[in-house]
């Protein structure tokens, strides 16, 4: 039992647990159950977790996280829609699979989707490979809760040589009419010279607390392409920890744009192994807060291999009680020579009562590498304001003007003009554009 | 059009206008010129509306309104342009956005429709001809990267647009060479006319060689201590401003 909680949470957890899809599943889960019991959950004093007290809010916010039955009142998405997004529509109620709400038009000859329950029968050998490869459930004890209990998943499977047009859209909906406890899992394989688009969505609908955790392993071949977008817009009150964790092979390129708006807590752990040579790897991050909305963004970018770049942009706005974390590891292995590895996080705190706590962690044992990192807190520029208004326009809008201007470049670097669009529609909506 | 009556301002501790008594009227260009810390800018400050100057004492009447009790968008609205002597620069926004924002939003404070695309380009294609600026500039971040040359030219296209009452060109010619002060001097000079007025302030005589001042006004130690027509200037530049210093302490 963990010493810093009334609760014993741990078996609180174990005790939702419902079902594994084979026997290597079901060893897996309790391994990692296991491991859970004996590590406990975070604690304000776990390094990794000190601003964001995840174990604390549950404990608040669950009476308990042992759910039986979830409630499903859940009849049509059309509202979670991205307008204009042609593409797979893959939806999770509850962390179970939604076939009637979902809609699959890729060719399964270039793209293989299917819940991850399914394909861990009859496509074992590939997913056997991708799944928990290093024992991730270690690294993170929400990843092993996750582990443990995922109920449902999107299993996805590009071949060779083949560029996926259709996006592959997952929305995850949480029916919160009672408390839910949620978990989920995704596999993804993008083979060589391929590429295809996710974006992930994660909403909530009714009152009561829902608790979401998800695993991402996603391997990207040589050559590959991998565009990846999170958006967390969730009204909620959830509290959300995803582990995000992908592979890079030669030349594979990945480019990720993570959007943080709503929500009680969010944490992200986003971890990207650049294990080959000559990759190309874009993090982009957005976190618009405002209310209590507590949104932690753990990054590690792990370069393995020599010869690879990498560039990491996270900015935030913080207003109301919010407030934002970010942590940016670096690790530079010995061997990975001609690393080109920069690191960029700039914030704005519009009230007196929103914080930040920033942290770039460069690790670098290779010597002949190019690395940058720098990290910028302020507010609003106050003669960049009176410049404006000093024009005619009225303060709201030149504060409206300038924080969208701050995002800009972030939103900037959004290929897809369709997604485009929606992302900064949702922006300029937040940070009320009106110009 | 301005009447400035005994103003006095300062900021935080530091009292630095002294009790300023100045009358511009319709189509008048005045200079302001004086030493370093003579409180020149100070005076432009106070009158667009910076925050951090506290007025003590006096009035300003723009047009039979009190300026002081006005937000800075508001003088703006009301007719009121200030140059600034270092533009800020603003990355993300496009200096086509911003002065679209800007133009509608007077337009609507005073009861005009705003502009739509078309019309708007229209206006701005006619002002970018009159102050010889460049489109590849304005579609760029404000100000961002310009040269001071640009910065200030650009100043003058938003003068242009705006098409203001009065227009406070505070230190216009500072990091300008020859060659853009000419260009920023002929574009002011252009928008000159019997309906507006212009306060140039200065520190040295020659940007009054390119845009002519009907009067010329001396600002030492917070005050307006001496005040004369062009020919003034030219003796500023001649005699320093030492003399006006003694004559001041002689009083």
């Amino acid at each position: 039992m963990n010493v810093a909680t009334k609760r014993d949470l741990v078996s609180e957890l174990a005790a939702s647990r419902t079902r594994s899809y084979s026997p290597a599943d079901q060893a897996l889960r309790e391994d990692a159950l296991t491991y859970l019991k004996n590590t406990g959950l975070p604690i304000s004093k776990t390094e990794e977790y000190r601003f964001a007290p995840v174990t604390r809010i549950l404990e608040k916010n669950f009476d308990s996280l042992t759910l039986s039955s979830q409630v499903n009142t859940v009849v049509s998405v059309n509202e979670f829609l991205i307008e204009g997004l042609k593409g797979n529509i893959i939806v999770f109620v509850n962390g179970s699979y939604a076939p009637a709400l979902s809609k699959i038009v890729s060719n399964p000859d270039q793209i293989i989707i299917k819940p991850l329950s399914k394909a861990l029968v009859e496509n074992e050998e590939v997913v056997s490979a991708l799944l928990n490869q290093k024992e991730d459930y270690k690294k993170d004890p929400f990843s092993a809760v996750n582990t443990g209990l995922w109920s449902e998943g999107l299993f996805f499977h590009v071949a060779k040589h083949t560029e996926v047009k259709e996006p592959v859209y997952l929305l995850s909906l949480n029916d919160a009419s009672s408390a839910v406890s949620v978990h989920t899992r995704i596999v993804g394989w993008v083979e060589e010279g391929s590429e295809v688009t996710l974006i992930e969505r994660f909403e909530t609908t009714g009152h009561e607390a829902a608790f979401h955790t998800q695993v991402e392993e996603i391997s990207v071949a040589k050559e590959a392409v991998l565009n990846y977008y999170k958006i967390q817009n969730d009204p909620g009150k959830s509290i959300q920890v995803c582990n995000t964790l992908i592979h890079q092979s030669d030349h594979s390129h990945v480019n990720t744009f993570t959007l943080t708006m709503n929500g009680e807590v969010v944490r992200n752990n986003f971890s990207i192994a650049i294990d080959g040579e000559h990759c190309e790897s874009h993090f982009h991050g957005l976190y618009l807060l405002t209310g209590n909305t507590l949104a932690d963004n753990h990054t590690v970018v792990d370069h393995i291999k020599p010869n690879s770049f990498s560039n990491e942009l996270y900015k935030g706005v913080m207003d109301g009680h919010s407030k934002g974390v970010f942590n940016g590891k670096i690790y530079v292995r010995p061997q990975a020579q001609m690393t080109n590895a920069f690191q960029s996080n700039r914030n704005v705190l519009l009230s007196e009562t929103s914080t930040i706590n920033t942290k770039p962690q460069l690790e670098i044992w290779a010597d002949d590498v190019k690395c940058s990192h720098g990290c910028t807190t302020g507010q609003l520029d106050e003669e960049a304001l009176f410049y404006l208004q000093s024009r005619g326009i009225n303060k709201d809008s030149a504060r409206a003007m300038l924080l969208y201007a701050f995002a800009s470049d972030v939103i900037a670097t959004i290929k897809d003009e369709t997604l485009k669009t929606y992302f900064d529609q949702l922006i300029a909506e937040r940070l009320h554009k009106n110009f | 059009m301005l009447s400035i009556k005994n103003l006095q301002a300062k900021i935080g501790e530091k009292q630095i206008l002294q009790g300023i008594d100045l009358q511009i009227n319709a189509g008048e260009v005045h200079a302001i010129m004086g030493p370093n810390g003579s409180g020149k800018s100070t005076l432009a400050s106070v009158l667009s509306g910076r925050e951090e100057y506290e007025v003590t004492e006096g009035e300003v009447d723009f047009l039979g309104k009190n300026l002081l009790e006005l937000s800075p968008e508001d003088r703006a609205r009301e007719g009121i342009f200030m140059a600034f002597q270092y533009p800020v620069e603003i990355p993300g926004v496009s200096t086509i956005n911003f002065m679209k924002t800007a133009l509608n939003q007077i337009r609507t404070y005073r009861g005009q429709q705003a502009l739509d695309a078309v019309s708007f380009l229209g206006l701005m294609k006619e002002k970018m001809k009159l102050v010889e600026i460049d489109q590849s500039l304005l579609n760029r971040s404000l100000n961002e990267g310009f040269s001071g040359g640009e910065k200030k030219r650009n100043e003058v296209f938003q003068m242009a647009m705006l098409e203001p009452k009065l227009s406070i060109l505070d230190e216009t010619d500072s990091g300008l060479d020859i060659d853009a002060l000419r260009i920023v001097a002929n574009g002011v000079n252009k928008l000159r006319s019997q309906n507006n007025a212009t306060i140039v302030v200065t520190h040295y005589q020659r940007l009054l060689d390119y845009i002519v001042p009907d009067f010329v006004h001396v600002l030492y130690k917070g005050r307006i201590v001496k005040s004369g027509t062009k020919e003034l200037a030219l003796e500023l530049e001649a005699k320093g401003y030492d003399w006006i210093k003694n004559e001041v302490a002689a009083v």
